[in-house]
């Protein structure tokens, strides 16, 4: 039988703010263990918790760039779970009233626009970390550190409209680059300020009723995300085709391994006996302060695709790069600023500016060569002072020295030859020299020109512009 | 609403807690007594009322993004039964 894949997502993203959510904390990532801790955070008797007024405009940010309805009158719920992670025995979330409903995300799939119904989203505090001598199972104990406790989340629930592994790879990239774009968000899925539970069921194509579904939490990777949905698909249509059912059940991924395995928990029924915060009093939210927060987003990352299609000529392969990262996008935006030419701009991007990021592991905004400093060497190219082939040697010093091209040029004297009389003088010598290339180029062999040029740039040190070679030694040779 | 036995047993699952025979007994005696006060509320008619959200007629308690002092370590640590490494130290939390 053909089946079809049913995937939702639960995407947690922590905000980033300088507190925590309820208390005054920090939330900087990597600090020793249990020193970001305070009465209100660890949960001790006889504390208030005061909302933090940043994470509310920003999970507002984050409902109005998702297209989603802002409640006006939102609160804040007690999410009942007994687990060391948590020191107060009850997470502070939002239940029935979230801050945000009914919104939307279009992805692209196969060329095609694909739009996935966001549910909700709503603010809630994280969790503390667990840590184990060895593994969760066979450790005698286990150690928490609560730096993490009360840092803000929002938690942006999917509708279960995805329908492969790939589609939800593809919304949670583009996801991510929303919440970059708007500036809510580190997105650092390394150090987990996203992550993201999947919840995937099978059920025979054209049938509506959804199957019995399997979750997987924490998944803290684009690998992770589509490789255990991946592996989950398969698993459940080998259950499934065999006649099997599919147990309605938490597992977990193991990245290693490339397997999904079932995860028992002390914990039985899922029974969060959800009840109003009676520490903290309802947000009210007017229409004005949305429309503010509307009016102050940046240009999300859809339109900046269509802009940079339509102004630039860009392919709709070039623009996707370049508009994954809102830093990658700045950076491009800032190049073309100078006036170059964009496919040019496009190409160094995505060639060498991209291959040296990748091999040393940084990101756009570390890059030793900056936006005004690539601009320099393409205004170089453009004016015919550099030819493309010496702007690569000096691409590479700019990326080693962090000098600037002009500066480069001038220092080792690479100003491409470009007088006609200087470069008929070498063209000569390397006609006179070569009278075994001229007689076959004579005869028909076009592949001699090409031995001849690569002489005459020899001998210039690579300085010669290559067309004018090219033109003057076929001149020459005919006259 | 009449809690039976089975509602106590899972709520104390829930809860973490082993009770013994007789306080399950006891409790399911506590419980039902404290639902059966509070079903008083369901003889007045709600329809036009909207659930009360808090009892205080406040809206908007917010604070400024701004770092304060946390607590130093070893104090927050003082009430931990267990410690280790600057760690609050507790029971292994899956079973192997
Ligand atoms: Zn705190």
């Amino acid at each position: 039988m053909d089946y079809e894949v049913v995937i939702g997502l639960e995407v947690h993203s922590e905000l980033k703010t300088n507190t925590k959510i309820f208390c005054g904390c920090s939330t900087k990532f990597g600090a020793d263990q249990n020193t970001h801790v305070c009465p209100v955070c660890l949960g001790l008797p006889g504390v208030l918790p005061v909302i933090n007024e940043k994470v509310l405009e920003y999970a507002i940010r984050a409902g109005v760039a998702l297209n989603c309805e802002i409640l006006q009158f939102s609160k804040f719920d007690r999410k009942n779970y007994y687990y060391p992670d948590l020191p107060k025995n009850f997470q502070t979330s939002q239940y029935d009233l979230p801050i945000a409903v009914n919104g939307h995300l279009d992805i692209e799939v196969n060329g095609e626009t694909k739009r996935i119904g966001i549910t909700r989203i709503h603010m809630e505090e994280d969790a503390g970390k667990l840590v184990h001598a060895g593994t969760i199972v066979n450790s005698d104990y286990t150690l928490v550190d609560y730096n993490r406790t009360g840092v803000p989340l929002i938690e942006i629930v999917s509708e279960p409209d995805l329908r492969s592994a790939e589609e939800a790879r593809i919304y949670m990239e583009k996801l991510k680059a929303i919440l970059e774009y708007i500036d809510v968000s580190n997105c650092k899925m390394e150090e987990g300020n996203l992550r993201c539970d999947a919840n995937i069921s099978l059920r025979p194509r054209g049938t509506e009723k959804l199957g019995t579904k399997a979750e997987m939490k924490n998944l803290n990777s684009f690998r992770a995300l589509e490789g255990s949905l991946a592996y989950e698909t398969a698993r459940e249509e080998e259950i499934l085709s065999e006649g099997g059912r599919v147990i309605q059940e938490t597992r977990s991924w193991d990245d290693a391994k490339g397997i999904t395995a079932s995860l028992r928990n002390k914990e039985q029924a899922e029974d969060y006996r959800y009840l109003p915060e009676p520490d903290l009093v309802p947000i009210v939210v007017d229409s004005a302060r949305i429309e503010e927060i509307r009016k102050s987003l940046p240009e999300l990352p859809d339109a900046r695709r269509q802009r940079l299609m339509n102004d630039y000529g860009l392919s709709e392969y070039d623009v996707t790069i370049i508009i994954a990262t809102k830093a990658m996008a700045d950076y491009f935006d800032e190049v073309v600023s100078h006036k170059v030419d964009a496919k040019a701009a496009a190409n160094w991007l995505m060639g060498d500016v991209a291959k040296h990021l990748n091999n040393e592991g940084l990101g756009i905004e570390a890059s030793p060569v900056s936006a005004d400093k690539l601009a320099g060497m393409l205004i170089l190219i453009d004016k015919g002072t550099i030819s493309g082939k010496m702007a690569k040697t000096v691409f590479e010093e700019m990326w080693t020295s962090g000098k600037d091209a002009e500066t480069i040029v001038k220092e080792k004297g690479m100003v491409q030859i470009s007088d006609e009389g200087a470069i008929i003088a070498i063209v000569d010598g390397v006609l006179a020299a070569n009278p075994q290339s001229v007689a076959d180029f004579k005869a028909g062999k076009e592949k001699a020109i090409g031995f001849l040029v690569g002489q005459t740039m020899k001998q210039t040190k690579g300085r010669a512009n290559p067309e004018m070679v090219n033109k003057l030694l076929r001149e020459r040779i005919s006259q | 609403m009449k809690i039976t036995r089975k509602d106590v047993e899972n709520v104390a699952l829930l809860s973490r807690l082993e009770l013994p025979e007789e306080e399950m007994e006891m409790y399911s005696g506590q419980l039902n007594a404290i639902l059966e006060y509070a079903d008083v509320l369901t003889k007045l008619d709600t329809d036009n009322i909207q659930p009360t959200a808090h009892v205080l007629p406040l809206k908007n308690v917010l604070r400024a993004d701004e770092v304060k002092e946390s607590l130093p370590r070893d104090l927050a640590l003082s009430n931990a039964p267990e410690e280790e490494d600057g760690y609050f130290k507790v029971p292994k939390v899956v079973e192997g």
